[in-house]
Protein backbone atom coordinates (compact mmCIF):
# COMPACT_ATOMS: atom_id res chain seq x y z
CA UNK A 1 0.00 0.00 0.00
CA UNK A 2 1.55 3.50 -0.76
CA UNK A 3 -0.62 6.58 0.29
CA UNK A 4 0.12 9.37 -2.13
CA UNK A 5 -2.55 11.93 -1.42
CA UNK A 6 -5.61 12.54 -3.70
CA UNK A 7 -5.92 15.67 -5.75
CA UNK A 8 -7.97 18.46 -4.76
CA UNK A 9 -10.67 19.84 -6.36
CA UNK A 10 -9.07 22.49 -8.29
CA UNK A 11 -6.04 19.96 -9.42
CA UNK A 12 -8.82 17.28 -10.64
CA UNK A 13 -10.36 19.92 -12.59
CA UNK A 14 -7.54 21.14 -14.08
CA UNK A 15 -5.37 17.91 -14.61
CA UNK A 16 -8.74 16.42 -15.85
CA UNK A 17 -8.89 18.86 -18.80
CA UNK A 18 -5.34 18.27 -19.08
CA UNK A 19 -5.81 14.80 -19.49
CA UNK A 20 -8.67 14.87 -21.69
CA UNK A 21 -6.70 17.38 -23.97
CA UNK A 22 -3.68 15.27 -24.18
CA UNK A 23 -5.71 12.47 -24.72
CA UNK A 24 -8.02 13.69 -27.57
CA UNK A 25 -4.43 15.34 -29.00
CA UNK A 26 -2.68 11.64 -29.28
CA UNK A 27 -5.55 10.09 -30.37
CA UNK A 28 -6.29 12.51 -33.21
CA UNK A 29 -2.40 12.33 -33.88
CA UNK A 30 -2.51 8.58 -33.90
CA UNK A 31 -5.45 8.26 -36.32
CA UNK A 32 -3.97 10.71 -38.68
CA UNK A 33 -0.43 8.44 -38.37
CA UNK A 34 -3.25 5.21 -38.86
CA UNK A 35 -4.13 6.56 -42.32
CA UNK A 36 -0.58 6.97 -43.72
CA UNK A 37 0.16 3.47 -41.70
CA UNK A 38 -2.69 1.95 -43.70
CA UNK A 39 -1.70 2.90 -47.00
CA UNK A 40 2.09 2.79 -46.25
CA UNK A 41 1.46 -0.89 -45.15
CA UNK A 42 -0.98 -1.61 -47.99
CA UNK A 43 1.63 -0.41 -50.88
CA UNK A 44 4.43 -2.60 -49.29
CA UNK A 45 2.03 -5.74 -49.33
CA UNK A 46 1.57 -4.97 -52.35
CA UNK A 47 5.04 -4.41 -53.27
CA UNK A 48 4.65 -0.39 -53.88
CA UNK A 49 6.01 2.13 -52.15
CA UNK A 50 3.09 4.04 -51.13
CA UNK A 51 2.76 7.63 -50.28
CA UNK A 52 6.38 8.77 -49.68
CA UNK A 53 6.85 12.12 -50.96
CA UNK A 54 5.16 14.48 -48.47
CA UNK A 55 8.42 15.03 -45.54
CA UNK A 56 10.83 12.33 -44.70
CA UNK A 57 9.09 8.94 -45.47
CA UNK A 58 5.70 10.73 -46.08
CA UNK A 59 5.35 11.44 -42.39
CA UNK A 60 3.69 14.99 -43.58
CA UNK A 61 0.94 12.99 -45.58
CA UNK A 62 -2.13 13.12 -42.79
CA UNK A 63 -1.23 16.94 -42.75
CA UNK A 64 -1.29 17.65 -46.35
CA UNK A 65 -4.54 15.26 -46.63
CA UNK A 66 -6.00 17.39 -43.54
CA UNK A 67 -5.74 20.63 -45.13
CA UNK A 68 -6.93 19.44 -48.38
CA UNK A 69 -9.68 17.71 -46.88
CA UNK A 70 -10.75 21.37 -44.87
CA UNK A 71 -10.01 23.19 -48.54
CA UNK A 72 -12.11 21.14 -50.51
CA UNK A 73 -15.56 21.95 -51.96
CA UNK A 74 -18.72 20.87 -49.51
CA UNK A 75 -20.54 19.28 -51.63
CA UNK A 76 -24.77 18.20 -50.56
CA UNK A 77 -27.03 16.65 -52.96
CA UNK A 78 -29.91 18.64 -53.59
CA UNK A 79 -32.31 15.57 -52.29
CA UNK A 80 -30.57 14.56 -49.47
CA UNK A 81 -32.40 15.08 -46.17
CA UNK A 82 -30.41 17.94 -44.67
CA UNK A 83 -30.62 17.77 -41.28
CA UNK A 84 -29.72 14.04 -41.23
CA UNK A 85 -26.86 14.42 -43.51
CA UNK A 86 -25.38 16.73 -41.06
CA UNK A 87 -26.11 15.07 -38.24
CA UNK A 88 -24.66 11.66 -39.58
CA UNK A 89 -21.08 12.18 -39.86
CA UNK A 90 -21.60 13.68 -36.12
CA UNK A 91 -22.98 10.80 -34.64
CA UNK A 92 -20.38 8.91 -36.17
CA UNK A 93 -17.27 10.68 -35.11
CA UNK A 94 -18.62 11.80 -31.81
CA UNK A 95 -18.71 8.17 -29.58
CA UNK A 96 -15.83 7.26 -31.44
CA UNK A 97 -13.87 9.69 -29.70
CA UNK A 98 -15.56 9.45 -26.54
CA UNK A 99 -14.94 5.84 -25.73
CA UNK A 100 -10.89 6.53 -25.50
CA UNK A 101 -11.76 8.01 -22.37
CA UNK A 102 -12.56 4.72 -19.99
CA UNK A 103 -9.14 3.12 -21.76
CA UNK A 104 -5.89 3.27 -19.05
CA UNK A 105 -3.27 4.47 -20.67
CA UNK A 106 0.00 3.77 -18.16
CA UNK A 107 0.17 3.52 -14.67
CA UNK A 108 -0.85 5.89 -12.12
CA UNK A 109 1.37 9.14 -11.60
CA UNK A 110 2.00 10.62 -8.63
CA UNK A 111 2.13 14.41 -8.50
CA UNK A 112 3.35 17.17 -6.43
CA UNK A 113 -0.95 17.58 -5.86
CA UNK A 114 -1.72 13.98 -5.67
CA UNK A 115 -2.40 10.66 -7.42
CA UNK A 116 -3.03 11.02 -11.22
CA UNK A 117 -5.06 8.41 -12.61
CA UNK A 118 -3.77 7.75 -16.12
CA UNK A 119 -6.93 7.13 -17.78
CA UNK A 120 -9.56 10.04 -18.71
CA UNK A 121 -12.37 9.05 -16.67
CA UNK A 122 -12.33 5.46 -14.54
CA UNK A 123 -16.10 4.97 -14.94
CA UNK A 124 -16.91 1.91 -12.84
CA UNK A 125 -18.87 0.53 -15.43
CA UNK A 126 -16.20 0.79 -18.25
CA UNK A 127 -16.22 -1.19 -20.96
CA UNK A 128 -20.28 -1.45 -20.73
CA UNK A 129 -19.70 2.20 -21.40
CA UNK A 130 -17.51 1.43 -24.66
CA UNK A 131 -20.33 -1.38 -25.72
CA UNK A 132 -23.10 1.18 -24.95
CA UNK A 133 -21.46 3.87 -27.36
CA UNK A 134 -19.81 2.09 -30.21
CA UNK A 135 -23.33 1.06 -31.06
CA UNK A 136 -24.31 4.56 -31.34
CA UNK A 137 -21.85 4.74 -34.09
CA UNK A 138 -23.88 2.66 -36.02
CA UNK A 139 -26.54 5.28 -36.13
CA UNK A 140 -24.06 7.81 -37.50
CA UNK A 141 -23.64 5.25 -41.16
CA UNK A 142 -27.42 4.22 -41.22
CA UNK A 143 -28.00 7.73 -41.51
CA UNK A 144 -25.80 9.08 -43.48
CA UNK A 145 -26.69 6.09 -45.58
CA UNK A 146 -30.47 7.25 -45.91
CA UNK A 147 -30.62 10.79 -45.64
CA UNK A 148 -28.04 10.87 -48.88
CA UNK A 149 -30.93 9.79 -51.02
CA UNK A 150 -28.36 7.55 -53.18
CA UNK A 151 -29.06 4.09 -53.57
CA UNK A 152 -25.71 3.35 -53.11
CA UNK A 153 -25.11 4.62 -49.66
CA UNK A 154 -29.09 3.31 -48.68
CA UNK A 155 -27.24 -0.42 -49.35
CA UNK A 156 -24.43 0.20 -47.61
CA UNK A 157 -26.44 2.19 -44.55
CA UNK A 158 -28.77 -1.05 -44.52
CA UNK A 159 -25.92 -3.89 -45.00
CA UNK A 160 -24.13 -1.74 -41.60
CA UNK A 161 -27.14 -1.67 -39.80
CA UNK A 162 -27.58 -5.35 -40.61
CA UNK A 163 -24.18 -6.27 -39.83
CA UNK A 164 -23.26 -4.09 -36.60
CA UNK A 165 -26.45 -4.85 -35.02
CA UNK A 166 -25.57 -8.85 -35.92
CA UNK A 167 -21.97 -8.63 -34.70
CA UNK A 168 -22.51 -6.53 -31.46
CA UNK A 169 -24.17 -9.65 -29.85
CA UNK A 170 -21.54 -11.52 -30.22
CA UNK A 171 -19.12 -9.00 -29.22
CA UNK A 172 -20.94 -8.36 -26.05
CA UNK A 173 -21.22 -12.29 -25.58
CA UNK A 174 -17.97 -12.86 -26.34
CA UNK A 175 -16.98 -10.35 -23.45
CA UNK A 176 -19.20 -12.61 -20.54
CA UNK A 177 -16.79 -14.93 -19.56
CA UNK A 178 -13.78 -12.19 -18.98
CA UNK A 179 -16.97 -10.95 -16.31
CA UNK A 180 -16.97 -14.14 -14.88
CA UNK A 181 -13.50 -14.39 -14.78
CA UNK A 182 -12.78 -10.90 -13.67
CA UNK A 183 -16.11 -10.00 -11.94
CA UNK A 184 -15.57 -6.60 -13.08
CA UNK A 185 -15.78 -4.70 -15.41
CA UNK A 186 -13.75 -1.09 -14.68
CA UNK A 187 -11.07 -1.74 -16.93
CA UNK A 188 -8.63 -0.77 -14.62
CA UNK A 189 -9.48 -3.67 -12.15
CA UNK A 190 -9.36 -5.76 -14.98
CA UNK A 191 -5.31 -5.30 -15.85
CA UNK A 192 -4.88 -5.67 -12.17
CA UNK A 193 -6.71 -9.27 -12.29
CA UNK A 194 -4.11 -10.12 -14.78
CA UNK A 195 -1.31 -8.61 -13.16
CA UNK A 196 -1.59 -9.70 -9.87
CA UNK A 197 -4.67 -11.96 -8.83
CA UNK A 198 -4.53 -14.22 -11.58
CA UNK A 199 -0.98 -14.05 -13.50
CA UNK A 200 -2.23 -14.62 -16.50
CA UNK A 201 -2.99 -12.05 -19.32
CA UNK A 202 -6.44 -12.83 -20.09
CA UNK A 203 -5.83 -13.65 -23.99
CA UNK A 204 -4.43 -17.24 -22.60
CA UNK A 205 -7.13 -18.32 -19.93
CA UNK A 206 -10.30 -17.03 -22.27
CA UNK A 207 -8.27 -17.52 -25.81
CA UNK A 208 -11.74 -18.34 -27.34
CA UNK A 209 -13.10 -15.35 -26.25
CA UNK A 210 -10.48 -12.95 -27.60
CA UNK A 211 -10.91 -14.67 -30.78
CA UNK A 212 -14.67 -14.55 -31.17
CA UNK A 213 -14.09 -10.49 -30.11
CA UNK A 214 -11.31 -9.47 -32.92
CA UNK A 215 -13.73 -11.04 -35.12
CA UNK A 216 -16.44 -9.39 -33.78
CA UNK A 217 -14.16 -6.25 -33.42
CA UNK A 218 -13.24 -6.21 -37.16
CA UNK A 219 -17.25 -6.52 -37.88
CA UNK A 220 -17.94 -3.27 -35.34
CA UNK A 221 -15.88 -1.20 -36.93
CA UNK A 222 -16.69 -2.54 -40.80
CA UNK A 223 -13.01 -3.16 -41.59
CA UNK A 224 -12.24 -6.03 -43.92
CA UNK A 225 -13.43 -8.52 -44.15
CA UNK A 226 -16.63 -7.11 -43.09
CA UNK A 227 -16.62 -3.76 -44.68
CA UNK A 228 -19.88 -4.56 -46.99
CA UNK A 229 -21.27 -0.85 -45.99
CA UNK A 230 -18.21 0.69 -48.01
CA UNK A 231 -17.67 -2.41 -50.07
CA UNK A 232 -16.30 -0.08 -52.88
CA UNK A 233 -16.50 -2.45 -56.00
CA UNK A 234 -20.08 -3.04 -55.32
CA UNK A 235 -21.13 0.12 -53.87
CA UNK A 236 -18.85 3.16 -54.84
CA UNK A 237 -18.08 4.09 -51.07
CA UNK A 238 -21.41 2.46 -49.41
CA UNK A 239 -22.37 5.06 -46.91
CA UNK A 240 -20.22 7.85 -47.25
CA UNK A 241 -20.75 7.92 -50.80
CA UNK A 242 -22.26 11.64 -51.05
CA UNK A 243 -19.80 13.19 -48.58
CA UNK A 244 -16.95 15.58 -49.43
CA UNK A 245 -14.27 17.84 -47.71
CA UNK A 246 -14.61 17.59 -43.97
CA UNK A 247 -17.95 15.41 -44.01
CA UNK A 248 -16.34 12.44 -45.47
CA UNK A 249 -13.04 12.92 -43.42
CA UNK A 250 -15.12 12.77 -40.25
CA UNK A 251 -16.38 9.14 -41.08
CA UNK A 252 -12.81 8.77 -42.07
CA UNK A 253 -11.45 9.42 -38.91
CA UNK A 254 -14.45 7.81 -37.00
CA UNK A 255 -13.26 4.72 -38.54
CA UNK A 256 -9.51 4.81 -37.55
CA UNK A 257 -10.66 6.17 -33.95
CA UNK A 258 -13.08 2.66 -33.96
CA UNK A 259 -9.97 0.83 -35.06
CA UNK A 260 -7.90 2.61 -32.50
CA UNK A 261 -10.70 2.10 -29.55
CA UNK A 262 -10.81 -1.49 -30.62
CA UNK A 263 -7.26 -2.57 -30.68
CA UNK A 264 -6.27 -0.43 -27.36
CA UNK A 265 -9.68 -2.64 -25.85
CA UNK A 266 -7.67 -6.12 -26.79
CA UNK A 267 -4.45 -4.91 -25.30
CA UNK A 268 -6.43 -3.83 -22.23
CA UNK A 269 -8.88 -6.73 -21.85
CA UNK A 270 -6.73 -9.90 -22.98
CA UNK A 271 -3.11 -8.37 -23.05
CA UNK A 272 -2.91 -6.91 -19.62
CA UNK A 273 -3.48 -3.11 -21.08
CA UNK A 274 -0.14 -1.14 -19.87
CA UNK A 275 1.13 -3.95 -17.69
CA UNK A 276 4.70 -4.65 -18.38
CA UNK A 277 4.96 -8.74 -18.86
CA UNK A 278 6.89 -10.62 -16.12
CA UNK A 279 8.09 -7.83 -14.75
CA UNK A 280 6.14 -7.01 -11.12
CA UNK A 281 7.63 -3.60 -10.44
CA UNK A 282 4.60 -2.16 -12.36
CA UNK A 283 2.29 -4.20 -10.93
CA UNK A 284 -0.20 -1.60 -9.02
CA UNK A 285 -4.15 -0.40 -8.68
CA UNK A 286 -5.56 2.70 -7.01
CA UNK A 287 -7.71 0.84 -4.35
CA UNK A 288 -9.22 4.33 -2.91
CA UNK A 289 -8.50 7.93 -4.56
CA UNK A 290 -5.12 8.37 -3.84
CA UNK A 291 -4.18 4.95 -2.20
CA UNK A 292 -2.30 2.80 -4.53
CA UNK A 293 -1.95 -1.30 -4.12
CA UNK A 294 1.18 -3.21 -5.33
CA UNK A 295 4.41 -1.57 -6.35
CA UNK A 296 4.85 1.85 -5.78
CA UNK A 297 3.93 4.55 -8.42
CA UNK A 298 6.80 6.66 -10.44
CA UNK A 299 6.94 9.41 -13.03
CA UNK A 300 9.62 6.43 -15.02
CA UNK A 301 7.07 3.89 -14.65
CA UNK A 302 4.18 5.65 -16.10
CA UNK A 303 6.28 6.67 -19.01
CA UNK A 304 7.62 2.70 -19.43
CA UNK A 305 3.48 1.70 -19.07
CA UNK A 306 2.51 3.87 -21.67
CA UNK A 307 5.50 2.69 -24.28
CA UNK A 308 4.01 -0.46 -23.63
CA UNK A 309 0.65 0.09 -24.15
CA UNK A 310 1.33 2.15 -27.39
CA UNK A 311 3.36 -0.92 -28.60
CA UNK A 312 0.51 -3.56 -27.49
CA UNK A 313 -2.33 -0.83 -29.27
CA UNK A 314 0.02 -0.24 -32.48
CA UNK A 315 0.40 -3.76 -33.01
CA UNK A 316 -3.75 -4.63 -32.71
CA UNK A 317 -3.58 -1.51 -35.43
CA UNK A 318 -1.05 -2.79 -37.13
CA UNK A 319 -3.15 -6.55 -37.37
CA UNK A 320 -6.36 -4.53 -38.45
CA UNK A 321 -4.47 -3.51 -41.62
CA UNK A 322 -2.56 -6.49 -42.57
CA UNK A 323 -6.09 -8.37 -41.98
CA UNK A 324 -7.75 -5.81 -44.10
CA UNK A 325 -4.71 -6.35 -46.84
CA UNK A 326 -4.89 -10.06 -47.04
CA UNK A 327 -8.89 -11.39 -46.45
CA UNK A 328 -11.29 -10.72 -48.93
CA UNK A 329 -14.78 -9.22 -47.99
CA UNK A 330 -17.37 -12.15 -47.00
CA UNK A 331 -20.42 -12.32 -49.00
CA UNK A 332 -23.62 -10.55 -46.73
CA UNK A 333 -24.98 -14.05 -46.64
CA UNK A 334 -21.77 -15.19 -45.13
CA UNK A 335 -21.49 -12.56 -42.83
CA UNK A 336 -25.03 -13.17 -41.42
CA UNK A 337 -24.61 -16.55 -41.78
CA UNK A 338 -21.20 -16.55 -39.57
CA UNK A 339 -22.97 -13.67 -37.48
CA UNK A 340 -25.93 -16.01 -36.24
CA UNK A 341 -25.70 -19.66 -36.61
CA UNK A 342 -21.72 -19.57 -35.40
CA UNK A 343 -21.01 -16.64 -33.86
CA UNK A 344 -23.43 -16.15 -31.76
CA UNK A 345 -24.25 -20.07 -30.47
CA UNK A 346 -20.76 -20.21 -30.04
CA UNK A 347 -20.35 -17.70 -27.64
CA UNK A 348 -23.34 -18.73 -25.91
CA UNK A 349 -21.76 -21.94 -25.46
CA UNK A 350 -18.77 -20.55 -24.30
CA UNK A 351 -20.49 -18.63 -21.60
CA UNK A 352 -22.20 -21.98 -20.46
CA UNK A 353 -18.41 -23.58 -20.85
CA UNK A 354 -17.19 -20.68 -18.76
CA UNK A 355 -19.40 -20.60 -16.38
CA UNK A 356 -19.05 -24.39 -15.70
CA UNK A 357 -15.04 -24.10 -15.44
CA UNK A 358 -15.10 -21.04 -13.37
CA UNK A 359 -17.91 -22.70 -10.85
CA UNK A 360 -16.23 -26.06 -10.78
CA UNK A 361 -12.57 -24.77 -9.93
CA UNK A 362 -14.37 -22.13 -7.34
CA UNK A 363 -16.42 -25.18 -5.90
CA UNK A 364 -13.25 -27.36 -5.13
CA UNK A 365 -11.66 -24.44 -3.90
CA UNK A 366 -8.94 -23.35 -6.36
CA UNK A 367 -7.22 -20.24 -5.07
CA UNK A 368 -7.62 -17.87 -7.51
CA UNK A 369 -4.35 -17.82 -9.11
CA UNK A 370 -1.34 -19.01 -11.19
CA UNK A 371 -2.77 -23.26 -11.01
CA UNK A 372 -6.73 -21.62 -11.83
CA UNK A 373 -5.43 -20.04 -14.83
CA UNK A 374 -3.31 -22.52 -16.14
CA UNK A 375 -6.44 -25.22 -16.06
CA UNK A 376 -8.80 -22.69 -17.51
CA UNK A 377 -6.44 -21.84 -20.03
CA UNK A 378 -6.42 -25.75 -21.20
CA UNK A 379 -10.11 -25.68 -21.39
CA UNK A 380 -9.90 -23.04 -23.12
CA UNK A 381 -7.13 -24.00 -25.17
CA UNK A 382 -9.08 -26.87 -26.31
CA UNK A 383 -12.55 -24.97 -27.11
CA UNK A 384 -10.19 -22.53 -29.38
CA UNK A 385 -8.78 -25.60 -31.52
CA UNK A 386 -11.99 -26.96 -31.85
CA UNK A 387 -13.64 -23.55 -33.03
CA UNK A 388 -10.83 -22.65 -35.50
CA UNK A 389 -11.55 -26.74 -36.26
CA UNK A 390 -15.23 -25.91 -37.17
CA UNK A 391 -15.02 -22.72 -38.77
CA UNK A 392 -11.97 -23.50 -40.94
CA UNK A 393 -14.19 -26.27 -42.81
CA UNK A 394 -16.26 -24.51 -45.74
CA UNK A 395 -19.34 -25.98 -44.06
CA UNK A 396 -19.36 -22.61 -42.31
CA UNK A 397 -18.61 -20.11 -44.63
CA UNK A 398 -19.05 -21.86 -47.64
CA UNK A 399 -20.95 -21.23 -50.48
CA UNK A 400 -24.72 -20.71 -50.49
CA UNK A 401 -25.19 -23.57 -52.92
CA UNK A 402 -24.86 -26.71 -50.35
CA UNK A 403 -26.69 -24.88 -47.57
CA UNK A 404 -29.37 -24.62 -50.72
CA UNK A 405 -28.41 -26.81 -53.05
CA UNK A 406 -29.82 -26.01 -56.74
CA UNK A 407 -30.24 -22.19 -56.10
CA UNK A 408 -28.27 -20.28 -58.37
CA UNK A 409 -25.34 -18.67 -56.71
CA UNK A 410 -22.47 -21.30 -56.59
CA UNK A 411 -18.96 -20.23 -57.07
CA UNK A 412 -16.88 -22.21 -59.44
CA UNK A 413 -13.78 -22.48 -57.83
CA UNK A 414 -10.28 -24.07 -58.79
CA UNK A 415 -9.13 -25.70 -61.95
CA UNK A 416 -10.04 -29.13 -60.82
CA UNK A 417 -13.61 -28.00 -60.24
CA UNK A 418 -15.66 -31.14 -61.91
CA UNK A 419 -19.07 -29.95 -63.58
CA UNK A 420 -21.87 -32.21 -62.26
CA UNK A 421 -24.19 -33.62 -64.28
CA UNK A 422 -28.11 -32.94 -64.31
CA UNK A 423 -28.74 -36.57 -62.96
CA UNK A 424 -26.06 -36.05 -60.13
CA UNK A 425 -27.21 -32.55 -59.83
CA UNK A 426 -31.24 -33.31 -59.06
CA UNK A 427 -29.33 -35.72 -56.24
CA UNK A 428 -27.62 -33.51 -55.02
CA UNK A 429 -30.64 -31.42 -54.98
CA UNK A 430 -32.32 -34.26 -52.83
CA UNK A 431 -29.65 -34.68 -50.27
CA UNK B 1 -34.58 -27.15 -58.43
CA UNK B 2 -34.55 -28.82 -61.72
CA UNK B 3 -31.51 -27.18 -62.85
CA UNK B 4 -28.28 -28.14 -63.12
CA UNK B 5 -26.19 -26.44 -61.02
CA UNK B 6 -22.40 -26.50 -61.20
CA UNK B 7 -21.24 -28.35 -57.61
CA UNK B 8 -17.65 -27.94 -57.22
CA UNK B 9 -15.85 -30.91 -55.24
CA UNK B 10 -12.99 -29.85 -53.10
CA UNK B 11 -10.78 -32.05 -50.96
CA UNK B 12 -10.41 -30.60 -47.32
CA UNK B 13 -7.41 -28.76 -47.84
CA UNK B 14 -8.63 -26.46 -50.77
CA UNK B 15 -11.84 -25.82 -48.67
CA UNK B 16 -10.16 -23.99 -45.54
CA UNK B 17 -10.86 -20.75 -44.25
CA UNK B 18 -8.62 -20.64 -40.81
CA UNK B 19 -5.84 -22.30 -42.31
CA UNK B 20 -6.22 -20.18 -45.67
CA UNK B 21 -6.21 -16.88 -44.48
CA UNK B 22 -3.19 -17.86 -41.94
CA UNK B 23 -1.10 -18.80 -45.13
CA UNK B 24 -2.12 -15.65 -46.63
CA UNK B 25 -0.91 -13.47 -44.07
CA UNK B 26 1.86 -15.03 -44.05
CA UNK B 27 2.35 -14.38 -47.66
CA UNK B 28 1.77 -10.83 -47.23
CA UNK B 29 3.69 -10.45 -44.04
CA UNK B 30 6.81 -11.80 -46.18
CA UNK B 31 5.87 -9.28 -48.60
CA UNK B 32 5.62 -6.64 -46.20
CA UNK B 33 9.06 -7.12 -44.36
CA UNK B 34 10.81 -7.78 -48.04
CA UNK B 35 9.15 -5.27 -50.20
CA UNK B 36 9.92 -5.90 -53.99
CA UNK B 37 11.48 -2.85 -55.97
CA UNK B 38 9.63 -2.87 -58.68
CA UNK B 39 8.71 0.82 -58.54
CA UNK B 40 10.99 3.50 -60.04
CA UNK B 41 10.90 7.03 -58.29
CA UNK B 42 10.92 8.58 -61.03
CA UNK B 43 11.70 12.07 -60.90
CA UNK B 44 14.41 11.36 -59.21
CA UNK B 45 15.34 8.19 -60.73
CA UNK B 46 15.53 7.84 -64.53
CA UNK B 47 14.60 4.75 -66.12
CA UNK B 48 17.63 3.00 -68.11
CA UNK B 49 16.48 3.43 -71.67
CA UNK B 50 17.80 0.58 -73.65
CA UNK B 51 19.92 1.83 -76.59
CA UNK B 52 16.95 1.34 -79.29
CA UNK B 53 14.70 3.21 -77.56
CA UNK B 54 13.36 5.58 -80.39
CA UNK B 55 12.32 8.97 -79.06
CA UNK B 56 12.74 12.33 -79.89
CA UNK B 57 14.07 13.55 -82.67
CA UNK B 58 18.15 14.95 -83.11
CA UNK B 59 19.32 16.01 -85.52
CA UNK B 60 23.02 15.32 -86.04
CA UNK B 61 25.37 18.53 -86.71
CA UNK B 62 28.73 19.57 -88.78
CA UNK B 63 32.00 21.01 -86.97
CA UNK B 64 31.05 24.34 -88.08
CA UNK B 65 27.41 24.05 -86.68
CA UNK B 66 25.75 23.42 -90.17
CA UNK B 67 22.97 20.90 -89.86
CA UNK B 68 24.12 17.56 -91.64
CA UNK B 69 21.01 17.46 -93.54
CA UNK B 70 21.02 17.53 -97.16
CA UNK B 71 17.77 18.30 -97.94
CA UNK B 72 17.36 14.94 -99.98
CA UNK B 73 13.31 14.65 -99.20
CA UNK B 74 13.87 10.85 -98.32
CA UNK B 75 12.63 11.33 -94.56
CA UNK B 76 9.10 13.30 -95.21
CA UNK B 77 8.73 10.99 -98.38
CA UNK B 78 9.13 7.71 -96.03
CA UNK B 79 7.38 9.03 -92.79
CA UNK B 80 4.18 7.56 -92.87
CA UNK B 81 2.94 9.49 -90.14
CA UNK B 82 3.31 12.96 -92.65
CA UNK B 83 5.23 14.44 -89.89
CA UNK B 84 8.28 15.91 -91.58
CA UNK B 85 8.09 19.31 -92.96
CA UNK B 86 11.22 19.99 -95.19
CA UNK B 87 11.55 22.87 -97.60
CA UNK B 88 15.17 22.35 -99.56
CA UNK B 89 17.27 25.30 -100.73
CA UNK B 90 20.42 25.96 -102.38
CA UNK B 91 23.53 27.72 -101.32
CA UNK B 92 25.72 29.16 -104.01
CA UNK B 93 28.28 26.58 -103.95
CA UNK B 94 25.26 24.24 -105.18
CA UNK B 95 25.05 22.50 -101.46
CA UNK B 96 21.41 21.54 -100.71
CA UNK B 97 19.93 22.47 -97.04
CA UNK B 98 17.05 22.48 -95.21
CA UNK B 99 15.22 26.02 -95.30
CA UNK B 100 12.34 24.70 -92.92
CA UNK B 101 12.60 21.53 -91.46
CA UNK B 102 10.00 20.63 -88.80
CA UNK B 103 8.98 17.41 -87.30
CA UNK B 104 5.64 17.38 -85.16
CA UNK B 105 6.33 15.22 -82.51
CA UNK B 106 2.44 15.01 -82.12
CA UNK B 107 1.84 13.24 -85.28
CA UNK B 108 5.08 11.30 -84.94
CA UNK B 109 4.98 7.63 -84.32
CA UNK B 110 8.47 6.90 -83.62
CA UNK B 111 8.94 4.44 -86.15
CA UNK B 112 12.65 5.32 -86.94
CA UNK B 113 12.00 5.23 -90.64
CA UNK B 114 13.65 8.87 -90.93
CA UNK B 115 16.76 8.05 -89.34
CA UNK B 116 16.61 4.56 -91.32
CA UNK B 117 16.36 6.22 -94.49
CA UNK B 118 18.54 9.28 -94.43
CA UNK B 119 21.43 8.98 -96.67
CA UNK B 120 24.01 11.17 -94.45
CA UNK B 121 22.47 10.25 -91.25
CA UNK B 122 21.65 13.63 -90.04
CA UNK B 123 17.88 13.05 -89.01
CA UNK B 124 17.62 10.59 -85.75
CA UNK B 125 15.32 9.34 -83.30
CA UNK B 126 16.62 9.59 -79.48
CA UNK B 127 16.85 7.86 -76.24
CA UNK B 128 14.98 10.44 -74.48
CA UNK B 129 10.91 10.40 -73.35
CA UNK B 130 10.60 13.65 -71.72
CA UNK B 131 9.39 15.96 -74.03
CA UNK B 132 6.38 17.18 -72.49
CA UNK B 133 4.95 20.67 -72.75
CA UNK B 134 2.34 22.99 -72.08
CA UNK B 135 1.17 24.05 -75.37
CA UNK B 136 0.39 22.29 -78.88
CA UNK B 137 2.57 24.07 -80.60
CA UNK B 138 5.48 23.87 -78.65
CA UNK B 139 5.48 20.07 -79.66
CA UNK B 140 6.53 21.04 -83.94
CA UNK B 141 10.33 21.12 -83.48
CA UNK B 142 12.04 23.49 -85.67
CA UNK B 143 15.39 22.97 -87.25
CA UNK B 144 17.33 24.99 -84.72
CA UNK B 145 15.28 22.95 -81.83
CA UNK B 146 16.04 19.64 -83.44
CA UNK B 147 19.92 20.65 -83.96
CA UNK B 148 19.89 21.72 -79.87
CA UNK B 149 19.13 18.23 -78.53
CA UNK B 150 21.88 16.79 -77.01
CA UNK B 151 20.39 13.68 -76.05
CA UNK B 152 22.26 10.16 -77.43
CA UNK B 153 20.74 9.27 -80.58
CA UNK B 154 19.37 5.18 -81.29
CA UNK B 155 21.13 2.26 -82.63
CA UNK B 156 18.75 1.36 -84.95
CA UNK B 157 20.19 -2.10 -85.05
CA UNK B 158 23.28 -3.60 -83.04
CA UNK B 159 26.31 -2.38 -84.61
CA UNK B 160 27.50 -5.22 -83.67
CA UNK B 161 25.22 -7.70 -85.64
CA UNK B 162 23.45 -4.90 -88.59
CA UNK B 163 21.72 -7.47 -90.47
CA UNK B 164 19.68 -8.66 -87.48
CA UNK B 165 21.31 -12.39 -87.16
Amino acid sequence: MHEVGTLGPTAFIVITAIKVLGAFTIVMLVVAFLTLAERRVSAWIQDRLGPNRVGPQGLLQPIADGLKNFAKEETSPRRASRFFFILAPMMSIGPALVTFAVVPFASPLPTRWGLVDMVVADLPIGILFILALSSLGVYGIVMAGWSSNNKYSFLGGLRASAQMISYEVALGMSLVPLFMLAGNVTLTRIIWTQQEELHWYLVFPLSLSFVLFVISALAETNRLPFDVAEAESELVTGYHTEYSSMKFSMFFIAEYANMLTASALMATLFWGGWDIPIWAGDNMYVVAPGIVQGAAPALWKTLLTFAVFSVKTLFFCFMFIWIRWTVPRFRYDQIMHLGWKVMLPTALAYITLNGTAILTLDSVGLPFGGLYGLILTLVNGLATIAFLTVVDRDRVIGSATRRSAGMPGSLPYGVSATRITAHEATKVGEV
Amino acid sequence: MAIGVTRVRRPASDTSYVRASLRGMALTFRHLIRPQKATLEYPDEKPVLSTRWRGTHRMAVHADGRPKCVACGLCPTICPANCIRLVPGEDDQGNRYPVVYEIDEFRCIFCGMCQEVCPVEAIHVGQDFENAEYSRSRFVYDLDRLMAQDHPVTDLWDPSDPLGQ
